[in-house]
């Protein structure tokens, strides 16, 4: 059984890299404004070689300008969520954490509803979401160090980032609660359903920085998090310094998702069904259940971005599309198989 | 190798067991026995660094042991818990693996030497045929016997077993108490586990130490301490230990229960 498993996973890995492949140039090519798939290539390959072009610039402007961002967006916001989702079903030993679970979504939101309520523009909102989402994390942090003393500090740190993000979408309601109706409330409601519809190229890369540097300490860290889903004691004894490596992870994880978070608003599931359809393809290791996890995050969020922008005339925003396709998906991975975790 | 002088050990604010000295050495099996709640648990996990010391202290290879980092601490001592589901299905193969995490770096990941010391753990425990298997789907006595190959991998100079035969049927319990007692007397380690079985310390231990209700305890040769005496007023029953003689000769102590117990038993509770 394991000869076939292991062998399986290096062709697994390479058919998700293709299934990526497709899925960013199908995305070119989906929308209002139909772009040819071969022309789609042939546009991209030309930012890269000096090609005579053959297509209008209208549709170079489309390609480029306005559909190039967004697709980057949407890979990098699935791939964050995902690889972070991962990150912390294997640190807290719980295959029904999502990243959200330390309040990171809920300080982000309250980041931006407080940016969006004082006229700030997309950097200032941006910038906000970030911030507030790193300071609900190091407020859940600092409970949990303080009150671990006596117990499991696995468990206390998750009670704590429930209460956090508790106190944190309070305090968003009170927010919206004073916004102006006609005018603050409806862009702070927009925000919180999820959407990549006014990211562009300076905005994505930003956010990559944070994201990338803090998936690639989690990849290094993919053998440790296997020991640490054992538990802090049994880690402990194994000889690992928990402590210091659980907050690593959790810095790490939470500048990924802090960072997906303040350029897409909140977009539910993603971080909690794509890890277990990585650990269902590959099982449970994260040295590759990690950059599976990315992969298949980054085709997902993407997929499903281009249905939010060409399922109806008017956009739908992401998020609601992706819990609404997610739910029933999820319950489907559950019926289908436990092999993921259990 | 292992000496606790005078340990205190127990939670902030609330002490478990004092004063607790023994020296542990090389080749011997020490079997812990004593009532459900009296502190084995914490007793162990106060040796393993896990909860600090309440006094007293511990001292591994003649050095104090209170600065040690996890990773040095770990190269001197495995832990062997009781078998557990963990939340994800690893393979056997790599759950052993992990016992290399003291010999590596945080940002690495075991090479074909921790590999191949992970094999040849399982198979000095004739489990070699398992390495392929989802840790979750092998039966318990099976994760008990995965859980020591890890802590061989790790290459402890002492194992520190919590009630390894829990949860066993019979023939997995002298399975696993007949690797322990080889790992002890054949590979060298010292051994330290905890028991319910009387008969585990007397056939298999070359010291016991016995813990009664009062906290009160004993360090001898199995023999020793574990008498009629000590389970009456322990357990509170009446029990009746026989040496008898194997058929290869040998003589082996064993403890049985004493007919018509259940009036002395009822007296003390």
């Amino acid at each position: 059984m394991n000869g076939a498993g292991q062998g399986a996973e290096p062709a697994r890995v390479a058919a998700l890299a293709l299934l990526l492949a497709a899925v960013f140039v199908a995305s070119f090519a989906v929308g209002r404004y139909p772009v040819p798939p071969l022309t789609v290539l042939a546009v991209l390959a030309g930012e890269l070689a000096p090609l005579v072009p053959h297509w209008s610039p209208e549709t170079e402007a489309v390609v480029l300008g306005i559909r190039l961002p967004r697709i980057l967006a949407a890979m990098l916001v699935g791939a964050a969520l995902s690889v972070s989702g991962a990150a912390y079903q294997g640190l807290f030993r719980n295959p029904m954490v999502s990243p959200g679970i330390l309040g990171v979504s809920a300080g982000a939101s309250l980041g931006a509803a407080l940016a969006i309520l004082l006229g700030f523009g997309m950097p200032g909102i941006q910038a906000m979401a970030f911030l507030f989402g790193l300071a609900a994390v190091a407020a859940t942090w600092a409970i949990g160090a303080g009150l671990a003393k006596r117990s499991d500090p696995v468990l206390v740190m998750v009670l704590a980032g429930v209460i956090v993000g508790t106190l944190f979408t309070a305090f968003v309601s009170l927010v919206k609660f004073v916004a102006d109706p006609n005018n603050t409330l409806p862009t702070i409601t927009f925000w919180l359903m999820g959407s990549l519809a006014s990211v562009d190229l300076a905005d994505a890369g930003l956010a990559a920085v944070p994201v990338l540097g803090g998936s690639l300490v989690l990849l290094a860290l993919g053998w440790t998090l296997n020991v640490l889903s054992f538990g802090d004691e049994e880690a402990r004894a194994l000889g690992l310094a928990t402590g210091r490596l659980r907050f690593t992870v959790i810095l790490c994880a939470t500048l990924v998702t802090a960072a997906a978070v303040a350029i897409s608003g909140i977009i539910g599931l993603v971080g909690l069904i794509v890890p277990h359809l990585a650990r269902m393809l590959v099982g449970p290791d994260h040295r590759i259940l990690l950059p599976v996890s990315a992969l298949l995050g980054a085709a997902f969020l993407l997929a499903v971005d281009d249905l939010a922008r060409s399922l109806f005339e008017a956009e739908v925003p992401l998020g609601i599309v992706t819990s609404i396709l997610g739910a029933p998906f999820f319950l489907y991975l559950l019926a289908r198989s436990r092999r993921g975790w259990n | 190798m292992l000496e606790l002088d005078r340990l205190g050990c127990g939670y902030r604010g609330r002490s478990v067991l004092r004063d607790i000295s023994f020296e542990l050495v090389a080749g011997e099996l020490l079997c812990l026995l004593g009532p459900n709640g009296v502190g084995k648990t914490t007793l162990f996990k106060t040796i393993l660094g896990l909860l600090p010391a309440q006094g007293g202290s511990i001292r591994l290879a003649g050095e104090p042991i209170v600065r040690w980092s996890r990773r040095r601490f770990a190269r001197h001592v495995g832990y062997v818990p009781q078998a557990h589901t963990p939340p994800f299905p690893f393979r056997v193969r790599d759950v052993v693996a992990m016992g290399r995490c003291a010999h590596l770096g945080s940002f690495a990941a075991p090479g074909a030497h921790d590999r191949a010391l992970a094999e040849a753990a399982l198979d000095s425990l004739g489990i070699a045929g398992l390495a392929g298997a989802d840790y979750t789907r092998i039966s318990g006595g099976e994760r008990q016997l995965v859980l020591i190959a890890r802590a061989l991998a790790q290459q402890p100079h002492i194992l520190v077993m919590d009630e390894p035969t829990a949860n066993l049927d019979y023939g997995n319990q002298l399975k696993v108490m007949a690797h322990v007692r080889d790992i002890a007397a054949r590979g060298g380690m010292g051994v330290i586990l905890t028991t319910h079985h009387p008969d585990h310390a007397l056939l298999y231990g070359s010291r016991a130490l016995v813990l009664d209700r009062a906290k009160r305890y004993a360090v001898g040769t199995p023999a020793e301490v574990i008498t009629e005496a000590y389970l009456q007023d322990t357990y509170g029953v009446s029990t009746e230990i026989h040496d008898i003689t194997r058929r290869n000769g040998l003589q082996s102590r064993l403890c049985v229960p004493a007919w018509g117990a259940p009036a002395t038993a009822g007296r003390r509770a």
